[in-house]
């Protein structure tokens, strides 16, 4: 009992926690309330339900030879101390959707996306990390395509590997577009983005021909030199001449990512996309602990109402929908993110030195992705409500002025005079901040507010502005340089089915073809996103909601149909019910994307609607001819079909998933594929 | 405390995915002491080429 004591002082101080964040109405709370409850809620279920998974569900055997033991070759298989592991494998799944979830969510107030944060992350996402890693380590770090095979068959470990690479597509559109909307008409944002360019080059041939191996000097040399780009891009955008050169249109800076995408993940890595990694990832570590100091010390009061009108109407300005299904698909890294099953079958399974370190790897680190998107929640519920929205807004409701953005959104309910808005542009350094959607300029102009206060004061806003930018833009760029490798490594594999030629993933014909197929998927919906109406947001994040917690569903009941296979299906509610909630919440949000009547929500609708304008001979908005009107229709049904797509994914895999659950009932004896604990040689 | 400055260099190389090169020169000595291991920096460049051969990537 008394080791319980302490513990059970934590649960009580976590629950008063929450209940002033829950209770307090009219006067704003202190995001510390939140930071404290997280943290007492994280603390507790770590120590009872990390480990009553680890212990009781799964029984893991400390004394069982993991694969870095077993097939130890001092370069993939390395039993590693799991601290050192710990940040390598957060450093992997923390990116930039922890960041922007939460933030797009806020428009619904501080209360539903915080509570779901936290149930989500215990309940579901820690999960589901954990068990993958779990399934994973015991079957020689296979990846999860490889399990799903092996646990239950060919076809849907094919359908499964469709689905992830329609993800993989999805969410590099969505980043790509994010960039998009933060540097589009930025000359100071990019002007400091190119320069990474040439610099990461730069470092490249100095890990290349000086000093190989020299990561910490040549991410010194990397930090300086980003530091001076930004300070570089001051004057840059001060200056008439140089300016215009970098200030471009959203479907200039769209077709030019899409080049750059193209080029960049057909260069050998050590020239760009290994040195901008480095870059990147100490950026983000070094950003993510530097805002949590920031939260701490500045202690700011959420100006956000706990819950605004739109959690009730389901018709906010920043995507449209009501709370359920659509919150629980906005926020899907710092919740729950399938896209981490694919990590932790990747590379950390083949580095655990033990089995009793998985649960604190597996669930631990995604506890410390949830404290992420914890903090993105706070950072964007401290600014103005009026600044907010009118930054998240799309042009279509703010047509892009002070004046006209400052009273749509005062129409809303949320005040705010269009001094303030042209005030806070200049203050960050730029000409405008309004309907810059995607959440990274959001939280850059929260990150400014936060870092201002602790160095620099209100004249180094502009500064901290262009740094969280830069910090954003460079790890999404790296995203999308590697995710475009990824994807075509995926693309080789599944036309191999179909032409064998493609499994040579070196021959050059192969390479181009699978690289220009994957640039070509993702700048299809980049494209479709930029010159969306409704700022592209609406229309991608909700598809990449979907598909994402779709994994994520698929990997839970993948855990499901291994606790079956292992003869623990007595424990097996574990992963049932955050499998179920996901099908529940995906299938709705599927159907209603495709099926709603109302076009800001149904994909068909909207079709609809411009296809019977266009039959009239008339021109909607934002259309301009009826080319256009006709391209947008395309495009409607293109997202529909997606969607069926997702559905028919999850759908198959449930399917398949109960069919093995009730055929392995039958058998008295467990029928896992596991590698057998006597398989170990040193 | 230069425990504690290793390990921390050890996690920021192993979160770029650069293993521990003197774990893997011991490992070659007590397994395989016939094979002629790698230099630092060939090491180097075998792991970064593999870092972003196929696989998964990194999270959104």
């Amino acid at each position: 009992m008394t080791r319980h004591l302490p513990w059970i002082l934590l649960a009580l101080a976590g629950a008063a926690c929450l209940g002033v964040v829950a209770s307090v109405r009219g006067e704003p709370v202190n995001a510390l309330w939140i930071v404290a409850a997280a943290l007492c809620v994280y603390l507790v279920a770590y120590r009872y339900y990390a480990r009553y998974i680890a212990r009781v569900v799964v029984a893991v055997d400390p004394a069982r030879a993991t694969p870095a033991v077993r097939r130890a070759d001092g370069l993939d298989y390395v039993a590693t101390d799991r601290r050192v592991l710990f940040g390598h494998h957060f450093a992997a799944i923390a990116g930039a959707g922890p960041l922007v979830g939460p933030v797009l969510a806020a428009q619904m107030g501080y209360l539903p996306g915080t509570l779901w944060i936290l149930a989500g992350v215990v309940l579901a996402g820690a999960v589901q990390d954990f068990m993958v890693l779990f399934i994973s380590m015991r079957r020689d770090g296979r990846s999860l395509g490889e399990l799903i095979r092996m646990e239950m068959g060919a076809v849907p470990g094919t359908i499964a590997l469709v689905g992830a690479f329609m993800i993989m597509v999805i969410i590099l559109a969505v980043l790509a577009l994010i960039v998009v909307r933060a540097l589009a008409e930025s000359p100071w944002g990019l002007f400091t983005v190119v320069a990474t360019v040439p610099l990461a080059m730069v470092m490249g041939g100095y890990t290349r021909w000086l000093r190989p191996g020299a990561i910490g000097e040549v991410s010194v040399i990397g930090v300086v030199g980003l530091v001076a780009a930004i300070l570089l891009g001051q004057s840059v955008a001060a200056s008439a001449s140089l300016a215009p050169w970098f200030t471009l249109t959203p479907v200039a800076l769209c077709v030019g990512l899409i080049g750059y995408g193209a080029v960049a993940s057909l260069l050998p890595v050590w020239l760009l996309l290994a040195p901008r990694d480095y870059l990147s990832t100490f950026l983000k570590i070094g950003a993510i602990a530097a805002l949590a100091i920031g939260i701490v010390l500045l202690a700011p009061p959420l100006r956000m109402p706990a819950l605004t009108d739109f959690a009730a109407t389901g018709r906010g300005p920043v995507w449209a929908g009501p709370l359920f299904p659509f919150l629980f698909i906005t926020i899907a890294c710092g919740a729950v993110s399938g896209f981490h099953a694919l990590i932790a079958s990747g590379t950390t399974p083949k580095l655990i030195a033990s089995e009793s370190d998985a649960a604190f790897i597996g669930y631990g680190a995604m506890l410390m992705e949830s404290a992420v998107a914890i903090m993105a929640l706070v950072a964007a519920c401290i600014l103005d409500p009026g600044i907010y929205l009118a930054m998240n807004a799309p042009a279509a409701i703010t047509a892009g002025d002070p004046v006209t953005a400052a009273a749509a959104v005062s129409a809303m309910g949320f005040p705010v005079a269009p001094a303030t808005l042209t005030e806070t542009a200049r203050q960050v350094g730029e000409t405008t901040i309004i309907s810059r959607a995607g959440g990274a300029p959001t939280l850059a102009v929260a990150m400014a507010e936060i870092f201002s206060h602790a160095i620099g004061g209100p004249a180094m806003k502009a500064f901290w502005y262009h740094f969280a930018i830069l910090f954003e833009a460079l790890f999404i760029l790296t995203a999308v340089d590697a995710g475009t490798r990824a994807g075509r490594f995926m693309l080789h594999d599944l036309l191999a089915l179909a032409v064998p030629r493609f499994r040579d993933t070196r021959g050059f014909a192969p390479g181009l073809v699978a690289t220009l197929l994957c640039v070509g998927a993702w700048g299809f919906f980049l494209y479709q996103g930029v010159t969306d109406p409704l700022g592209g947001v609406n229309t991608l994040w909700p598809l990449f909601g979907i598909s994402n917690q779709m994994l994520a569903a698929v990997a839970l009941l993948l855990a499901t149909v291994v606790l079956f296979r292992m003869k623990r299906a007595r424990y097996a509610a574990v992963t049932v019910v955050p499998a179920a909630w996901l099908v529940l919440c995906t299938g709705t949000a599927g159907v209603m994307k495709l099926a709603h009547p109302d076009p800001a929500i149904g994909f068909l609708a909207h079709a609809r609607r411009f296809a019977e304008a266009a039959a009239r001979g008339e021109v909607l908005k934002p259309a301009k001819t009826l080319a256009e009107m006709h391209r947008i229709v395309l495009n409607d049904r293109i997202d529909a079909g997606l969607c069926a797509l997702f559905l028919a994914v999850v759908a198959a895999i449930l399917v398949y998933a109960v069919r093995a659950c009730l055929a392995v009932r039958r058998l008295d004896r467990p029928s896992v594929s596991e590698i057998p604990p006597s398989g170990a040689t040193a | 405390m230069s425990a504690l400055w290793r390990r921390l260099a050890q996690t920021a190389r192993l979160m770029v995915g650069q293993p521990d090169y003197d774990a893997y020169r011991r490992h070659l000595a007590e397994h395989h002491p016939e094979r002629e291991a790698m230099t630092r920096a060939q090491f180097f460049r075998e792991r970064e080429a593999a870092r972003y051969r196929g696989g998964s990537g990194r999270c959104c």
